[in-house]
């Protein structure tokens, strides 16, 4: 599906991502996880071609990604970041709209679509003439979502799309984000630094550290098997205190 | 599209005004141009040359009051103007200094090599003089020039183009050694005041000026013979003895008519009585040689339109075509990091030139009046919005921007639909500042002949009349209110 091949960037003397082989298979979730600046989120926005890679290949369902194709295998792909990127002068509607209504496509077809996303992230529809400064944080995400998913796009990445939220509306989207991953069966590459949410969420994890993969595999590889000593305590660092909190709850 | 919209609206207006321009300029037929100094001597010789002209059935303007003896040779020279009055001592000892002439056989040989020619003298020989309050000057004992070498702790001020002029200060400091550091330069009329307000103790004076008796001045005697003649001739271009051979016999019967007795009194009669230039002129005229002059003297509600009119057509005209301008070179700013650079700079640059001197800069390539003063006040109108455009561009925050990428939208489109809506607020602020700084400079434009409200401010000053200094200061600033208010109101509407 999503194949990076020997893919790296530089920038100046620093390196940000040493060549890196990577492969998503369709229809999987797989998260890019690792502590910060370890370059999950440089890979991300590698593949969505908000940066260019220095050297290496990147190709999606077999079309290499080229600077002459980037507008159009960017609406093969949805992408939601941390913040939204909500457009702030308009309205939901219009944020969801934009690339459909920009590509001219029939307006029935545009309210249909716009209902049915509605309906699957669970917004009601009197919100899709607000404005965002008008929306809390979860329907921020939930309208990125709708956005990103418009066009019906192949592939799917987001990047710590949920780390801005207060802890219980974190798991309530996680829930729901899981299950319409699953109806949709898409594609899913995500960024998180969140152990918990990234074997919640992957099917395959790809721990990365000092712009470099580190290991490869679902969630129970990484910790019974780790490829080195980083793994088991980055996996412990984030355990430490839900396992304290495991004791108290006993 | 908002911002679409906002360009289409700007676009009409520019067209408008291009057209009304077109319209106010149009039905130009033969006809000549009288220029005159910004002083009332000037204007009041000036009206009388336009309406000699204007005798001979002959469709004559005057341009009042331009900013100094450069403005005019130029214009005289490129014939944006076909005549003036001037001074044969300024010619010499100023205008052709370079060419070191003796005699004014020598200065009508330099002239006609220019294609000009120059009249007869009138009759009376304006020199500048140096003057002090009687009072003062008893009381100091002081008689003659070389005796304010004793008193440095005198403050002079002298007009403005006395102060630079090679006939002026820096050469009678010289030739008397006078010791004054305190001196000032300021605009020649105001002069006056100064001196009745014991803000200065020293000034250069026009021997035919009215306010010498009026303020009780002592005029110090040249012990030194530094002042040269500064007979008064009527400058015109040669090819005007063909195009208008009738006004040119006219201009030569007011040789030797002006003695400085009679040029004194047609001086008071505006400075003092408050008559209007074009009727001492005109009274002059049929007292003196017969003549029958047609005066039409506009309304005050006549020359307020005009004002406006031609303050509208200045702003119009430049404000639009700055806004044509600098949004796109705002977005090329904030897309090239590089270009950017250079664009600012350079509009920067151009707005810390004085804007009289870009004014008088652009005399040469474009002529007086209205082209240069529009080209300036454009080139001044740049800065706002560009900085504003390039700062609305960039200060989107890059989350939204690399949104708008990752959809897939191309640069055109993400300018339109999120990049130009979000700086919209910016953009409208800039082209504010820029409306209300360009409404205000449009008041200098008066001093390269473009009219305007800057008119009645010049005239006033000229005149130390507050009450003709309002008539173009109020209505410039409710103007510049006025612009803005549009400009909220435009930003209310497309604000979301």
């Amino acid at each position: 599906m999503l194949i990076l091949s020997c893919v790296s960037k530089r920038y100046n003397d620093t390196i940000v991502l040493a060549p890196t082989d990577l492969h998503v298979p369709a229809g999987e979730t797989t998260v890019l996880i690792g502590p910060s600046g370890c370059g999950k989120s440089t890979l991300l926005r590698l593949i969505v071609g908000l940066i260019q890679p220095n050297t290496g290949n990147i190709t999606l369902g077999g079309t290499k990604l080229e600077p002459a194709n980037l507008l159009n295998m960017r609406q093969r792909m949805g992408y939601v970041i941390q913040e939204g990127g909500l457009f702030p002068h308009l309205a939901v509607r219009d944020n969801v709209t934009v690339m459909a209504r920009y590509l001219r496509r029939d307006a029935d077809w545009i309210a249909h679509r716009l209902a049915d996303l509605a309906q699957l992230v669970r917004l009601p529809m009197n919100l899709m003439s607000r404005f965002p400064a008008e929306l809390s944080g979860g329907q921020c995400q939930r309208v990125s979502l709708m956005r990103a998913l418009m066009l019906d796009p192949e592939l799917l990445l987001l990047d710590e799309p949920l780390g801005a939220l207060d802890p219980m509306i974190r798991y309530e989207l996680q829930q729901e984000l899981k299950s319409i991953f699953a109806k949709l069966g898409k594609t899913v590459v995500m960024v998180t630094h969140d152990i918990a949410e990234a074997a919640f969420f992957g099917h395959t994890l790809v721990l990365m550290r000092e712009g470099r993969i580190v290991q490869t595999g679902p969630f129970k590889a990484l910790a019974r098997t780790p490829a080195e000593s980083f793994v088991t305590r980055f996996i412990n660092a984030q355990r430490g205190p839900m396992e304290h909190l495991a004791k108290v709850l006993q | 599209m908002s911002i679409s919209r906002l360009t289409r609206m700007l676009l009409l207006a520019f067209l408008a005004t291009t057209l009304a321009n077109q319209v106010l300029a149009a039905g130009e037929s033969v006809r000549i141009t009288v220029g005159s100094k910004s002083f009332t001597e000037s204007v009041i010789l000036g009206d009388m040359l336009s309406q000699l002209a204007q005798s001979t059935g002959i469709e004559a303007s005057h341009q009042q009051q331009l900013g100094g003896t450069r403005v005019l040779w130029n214009a005289l020279l490129s014939g944006e103007i076909d005549a003036y009055p001037e001074y044969t001592g300024t010619l010499m000892k100023e205008t052709l200094v370079k060419e070191n002439l003796q005699t004014e056989a020598q200065l009508k040989q330099s002239l006609a090599a220019h294609g000009l020619r120059m009249s007869r003298p009138l009759g009376f020989n304006n020199s500048y003089a140096i003057g002090m309050k009687e009072a003062l000057a008893a009381r100091l004992k002081l008689r003659k020039i070389s005796d304010l070498r004793y008193h440095p702790e005198l403050v002079l001020g002298f007009g403005n183009e006395f102060m630079d002029r090679a006939d002026g200060w820096p050469g009678l400091q010289q030739r008397y050694q006078l010791p004054h550091q305190n001196v000032r330069g300021l605009d020649h009329d105001l002069a006056y005041r100064g001196v009745e307000s014991g803000t200065l103790h020293v000034t250069d004076l026009y021997v035919t000026d009215a306010e010498i008796t009026y303020y009780n001045l002592h005029t110090l005697e040249d012990d030194l013979d530094y002042f040269p003649a500064y007979n008064a001739v009527i400058l015109y271009r040669a090819d005007l003895e063909q195009r208008a051979p009738e006004a040119v016999t006219l201009f030569k019967r007011l040789a030797g008519r002006i003695d400085a007795q009679a040029m004194r009194e047609l001086n008071a009669r505006v400075k003092l009585n408050g008559e209007a230039e074009a009727v001492v002129a005109a009274s002059f005229l049929e007292e003196n040689l017969a003549l029958d002059i047609d005066l039409q003297v506009k309304t005050a509600w006549q020359r307020f339109w005009q004002h406006t009119r031609e303050h509208l057509v200045l702003v119009g005209i430049s404000l639009s075509a700055a806004i044509l301008v600098a949004i796109p070179l705002g977005i090329v700013a904030a897309r090239y990091a590089h270009a950017g650079q250079i664009v600012l700079g350079i509009a920067g640059i151009i707005q810390t030139i004085p804007s009289l001197a870009l004014f008088v800069f652009l005399i040469p390539l474009l002529g007086i009046g209205g082209p240069p003063a529009v080209v300036a006040l454009f080139l001044y109108s740049l800065l706002p919005i560009i900085r504003n455009t390039h700062a609305g561009i960039r200060d989107i925050s890059p989350a939204i921007v690399e949104s708008a990428q990752a959809l897939g939208l191309p640069s055109r489109a993400r300018l339109r639909i999120v990049e130009l809506p979000l700086a919209t607020g910016a953009i409208l602020a800039g082209i504010k500042t820029s409306a209300v700084i360009n409404v205000g400079t449009a008041t200098l434009a008066a001093l390269i002949g473009a009219g305007g409200y800057g008119q009645p401010i010049l005239t006033g000053i000229r005149l130390d009349d507050t009450g003709l200094v309002l008539q173009g200061a109020v209505p410039a600033a409710v103007l510049a209110l006025l612009v803005q208010g549009v400009f909220e109101l435009v930003e209310r509407r497309l604000s979301p």
